[in-house]
């Protein structure tokens, strides 16, 4: 045990528990809530994998833009912000089952698999070479993907006011 | 920017014209224009490609191979590859320049005769793919493109031939053509498939290269060589697949011009040249033959012609003749040279009659013409320059390449003792002459004959004279020589050279191969020991005959030329003999000739008739052997049928109905899981996939 | 396993999540609930690049392929927050099994 060990479970620990918390929460603001501290911890372990710019990214971007984007989202579509959520329990008898099963095979897998080769690299600067492959040998991907996110603002905003307008 | 790609420029230009005007050609104002321009530019290239070619650089043969077909050798099969390509070598840029002068000269022809015509940018575009296919032929490196183009010419030919295809005898024109030219290209693809299964190649360097090295000999050459000649004697009317050529008159005037006269036909004449090298003695005497056949029959028949247009369609006949009769008798220079000149003078000839037919209101009868010399003096002119040319007096091209065939067919005759070949040569030179004046007297001469026509008759527009100038000056010996009586000093005799034969020493004629020379002369020469003393003297053997009949030659066919000219002159201008006398005194001939030797009743009632016969005996087997196996099965299946029926109706619906209500059961039963809600799939999903992970897992 | 943290650490982190994900997929009838058992999804598929990458079994291309599936899920994000108001404006809620006009 040291302490990148020690602060690995930590963290692991925050991850885990916080995503049971947005999945098994009664209250979707809570859930969302515990939502911020899934990703948080996501972006601690990306520091772990010396993955700077990855987990800058994460955090930006999940925390500041997406979850923000649904926290907007249920505040919008929830009158109060104890919403009940309903769960059917017959339903989740074979979903609890079936996600047993496969986070157990999922698991098994993972521990009985020889890896290639499991040696940690040493830390790189990260920033820069994903910006040279993703201007080089990724530019079409890159491009498509800016083309993806404007039809996807385009998009939004037309899914969302078109019901307005008629109504107008 | 090398010669090469300049060709292939010159190839596809007029293609390109093709495609603009087929398919926008109602779009663009003044499309004629259009294409007559690519032409010219066409032309502009291959005099370029010509003149850097032949004066100034002195190239050898330039070459651009590739390989279309690569099949690696398998099991049980050798393999074989096929390499096509483009060359050119001497006769290629001789060539190419002829086919773009005598095209681009049309075209501007055309403007003035096609004015009013319906279907004017669609003869502009035919123009153009026969251009592109031409070229093509003409710059072939290997004998299957050759053939590709060949039959490219063929079609375009035949849409030219009908494009007024309204009349019925123009569009049975373009069928007979069509048809008639199959009949010799049958043969011709045989020729290339024996060179291509003996030799594994189809480019003509690759071929005598295979021939040189023995691998295709004896009766198989010869056969080759006469097949691949078949395909000539198809597109260059000779005897006997002639009769299409002066059906072919049904089309557009500049058009017989064009492609009728100077150049598709001149294809035949191209494709000997260019296979020359493989072609043995026999084939060689096969060919000799067939082109003095051709050149006298054709003479005689245009004698009685009354149509303008039939009289010089049979006239190029003839004269197709004189050139496959020149490579025959192994005058190759002199057979290429005709081709250069003829195509310059016929062309001339043809557009000259399309000026008088378009002045006489499309009327094509010679009758019915007459004192037009006054009206139309540059048509006149030029054509009597044409006429003296294609008759063989000096100061014209003409003479320079008609004197050296007749002499190569001299020396031949008193070399290899054929001496009909010789005799009928010179008998057309007489036939020619008098066929030619006897038109222009009868056209331009003597009083007008049909006075209401004769009264509109004027001189073309300046689209239409230009050409004939521009040809009549080529007609002129000073563009090809500068001694108007030597021949062996014009530019083309010193630069086509005839190719090495390549075939058997054996199979050669042996004319540069003194012992068989020797053997022929003084029958007990030993052969062997004659060969390697006389590397000088084979070619002072040749030569010798040919300066022995030079002048002779040349004083003989100038006479009968004159003989002829002076006939013409005596029976219709001066009228000392009664011509309608002279045909009574003669009737017998007269009408044989009139009927064209009767050869289109011949291939009635023989080809025709029999095809007609044996469809026939295959329409009553049809009807009565293979419709009674038909009929027979449908009985035996009516049987079969309702078998099958009572089979199906009781087994088969059963089962049907059986499996029915067996998946209703089922279905019944699976709609529980159908709940439509999307999680619900998602949950059976997953579940499949755990399932697969563990069935296919590997322990 | 060894005592120090490996590959085989995180990637057990990484399938839990992408296990409780899928459960808050197929449980949760709010839609907004749903996108987040989604984003845990492609969260653990991001770790587990991110995690190949740097135990050199992957090269660099990982970790840009988990920054274009952030994209993704950015757009994603959006476009369904979008669906969702609209079905909340027209249908008055958004629950996804109560959105079937489609079947009917």
């Amino acid at each position: 045990m040291n302490w990148y060990d020690i602060i690995f479970y930590a963290f692991a620990v925050i991850t885990v528990v916080s995503a049971v918390g947005v999945v098994f929460s009664r209250n979707i603001l809570y859930a969302a809530f515990s939502l911020l501290f899934t990703f948080f911890g996501i972006a601690a372990l990306y520091v772990l994998l010396t993955a700077d710019f990855i987990a800058v990214t994460q955090i930006l971007l999940y925390v500041g833009g997406i979850l923000v984007l649904i926290i907007f989202g249920v505040m919008l579509t929830s009158r109060a912000f104890n919403v009940e959520v309903k769960r059917g329990f017959l339903k989740r008898i074979p979903a609890v089952f079936v996600t047993a099963a496969l986070a157990g095979t999922l698991i098994g897998v993972l521990t009985t698999t020889r890896w290639p080769s499991v040696n940690f690299l040493p830390y790189e600067e990260t920033a820069r070479p994903i910006g040279v492959l993703l201007m080089t040998q990724f530019v079409l991907p890159f491009e498509l993907a800016s083309i993806l996110l404007l039809v996807a603002l385009v998009g939004a905003v037309i899914i969302a006011r078109r019901e307005k307008e008629k109504r107008a | 920017m090398t010669l090469l790609h300049l060709a292939i420029a010159v190839l596809f230009l007029p293609l390109s014209g093709f495609t603009l005007l087929i398919f926008f050609g109602k779009k663009i104002r003044r499309s004629d224009l259009v294409e007559t321009a690519i032409l010219f530019v066409a032309l502009a290239f291959s005099l370029y490609i010509m003149i850097e070619k032949l004066f100034i650089l002195h190239l050898g043969t330039l070459d651009l191979t590739f390989r279309w077909i690569d099949i690696g050798a398998l099991v049980g099969h050798p393999g074989f590859v096929l390499d096509l390509g483009i060359a050119i070598d001497n006769i290629t840029a001789i060539m190419l320049v002829v086919v773009t002068l005598i095209s681009s000269l049309v075209h501007l022809f055309s403007l003035g005769y096609m004015h009013d015509d319906i279907r004017y940018t669609r003869y502009y575009a035919y123009l153009g793919f026969f251009s592109f296919s031409m070229l093509g032929i003409v710059l072939s490196n290997n004998i299957l493109m050759m053939y590709v183009f060949w039959e490219l010419v063929g079609i375009s030919s035949y849409l030219l031939i009908g494009h007024w295809f309204e009349k019925k005898s123009a569009s049975d024109a373009g069928k007979k053509a069509f048809i008639v030219n199959r009949v010799g290209d049958v043969g011709f693809f045989i020729g290339i498939m024996i060179v291509f299964t003996s030799l594994h190649t189809v480019l003509f360097s690759g071929i005598f290269k295979g021939i040189a090295a023995g691998q295709l000999s004896g009766p198989l050459l010869t056969a080759a060589g006469i097949l691949i000649f078949c395909g000539a004697v198809g597109k260059s009317a000779q005897f006997p697949l002639h009769v299409w050529l002066p059906d072919a008159m049904e089309g557009p005037t500049p058009v017989s011009a064009l492609i009728h006269a100077a150049t598709m036909v001149a294809a035949g004449v191209y494709l000997v040249a260019r296979v020359y090298p493989m072609l043995d003695a026999d084939a060689l005497t096969v060919i000799a033959y067939i082109g003095a056949m051709t050149a006298f029959l054709a003479a005689t028949i245009a004698i009685t012609q009354n149509d303008i247009k039939k009289v010089l369609a049979y006239s190029t006949i003839s004269q197709l003749g004189y050139m496959i009769l020149g490579l025959g008798v192994g005058a190759y220079s002199a057979g290429f040279f005709h081709l250069v000149t003829h195509a310059a003078f016929k062309a001339g000839l043809f557009l000259g009659s399309g000026s008088v037919i378009y002045a006489m209101h499309h009327e094509q009868d010679m009758r019915n013409m007459g004192g037009l010399r006054k009206k139309m003096p540059i048509t006149y002119w030029t054509f009597v320059i044409f006429s003296l040319s294609i008759s063989g007096i000096p100061l014209t091209s003409g003479f320079l390449s008609k004197d050296s065939i007749l002499g190569g067919a001299l020396a031949y005759g008193m070399l290899s003792g054929n001496y009909i070949i010789p005799v009928l040569g010179y008998g057309v030179v007489f036939l020619t002459a008098f066929y030619m004046f006897r038109l222009i007297i009868v056209t331009f001469h003597g009083e007008p004959r049909d006075l209401h026509k004769f009264e509109h008759a004027k001189e073309s527009p300046a689209v239409m004279t230009i050409p004939l100038i521009v040809l009549a000056s080529l007609s002129l010996f000073i563009f090809y020589t500068f001694n108007p009586f030597s021949p062996e000093s014009s530019w083309i005799m010193k630069d086509v050279v005839k190719p090495e034969s390549v075939v058997p020493a054996a199979q050669s004629r042996g004319w540069s191969k003194p012992a068989v020379i020797e053997t022929a002369m003084s029958p007990t020469a030993s052969s062997t020991s004659s060969q390697a003393q006389s590397g000088t003297k084979s070619v002072t053997y040749y030569e010798e005959a040919l300066e022995e009949s030079h002048y002779f030659g040349m004083g003989l066919s100038l006479t009968l030329a004159f003989l002829g000219i002076l006939a013409a002159f005596i029976i219709y201008h001066w009228k000392k003999i009664d011509a309608e006398k002279l045909k009574q005194s003669v009737k017998p001939v007269y009408t044989f000739l009139l009927n064209k030797w009767y050869f289109d009743e011949l291939y009635g009632a023989t080809v025709v008739a029999g095809t007609v016969r044996l469809s026939r005996m295959m329409a009553w087997f049809d009807g009565h052997i293979i419709d009674g196996i038909v009929n027979g099965a449908a009985t035996v299946t009516r049987g079969a049928s309702t078998l099958s029926g009572q089979f199906d109706h009781y087994v088969v619906d059963g089962l049907v109905n059986f499996s029915a209500r067996f998946t209703g059961l089922l279905g019944r039963g699976a709609r529980q899981v159908q709940t439509g809600k999307i999680q619900t799939y998602i949950v059976f999903a997953l579940l499949g996939v755990i399932i697969i992970f563990f069935a296919f897992r590997q322990f | 396993m060894n005592l120090h943290v490996g590959l085989t650490d995180f990637l057990i982190v990484s399938a839990i999540l992408f296990s409780l994900g899928i459960y808050g997929v197929v449980t949760r009838k709010n839609a907004i609930m749903v996108l987040m058992g989604i984003e845990l999804i492609l969260n653990s598929a991001n770790l587990n690049f991110v995690a190949f990458t740097r135990f050199g079994l992957m090269n660099l291309t990982g970790q840009v392929v988990a920054v274009f599936v952030i994209i993704l899920a950015a757009a994603e994000a959006a476009v369904l927050l979008a669906i969702v108001l609209n079905i909340h404006q027209q249908l008055n809620t958004v629950n996804v099994d109560e959105v079937d006009k489609l079947k009917n």
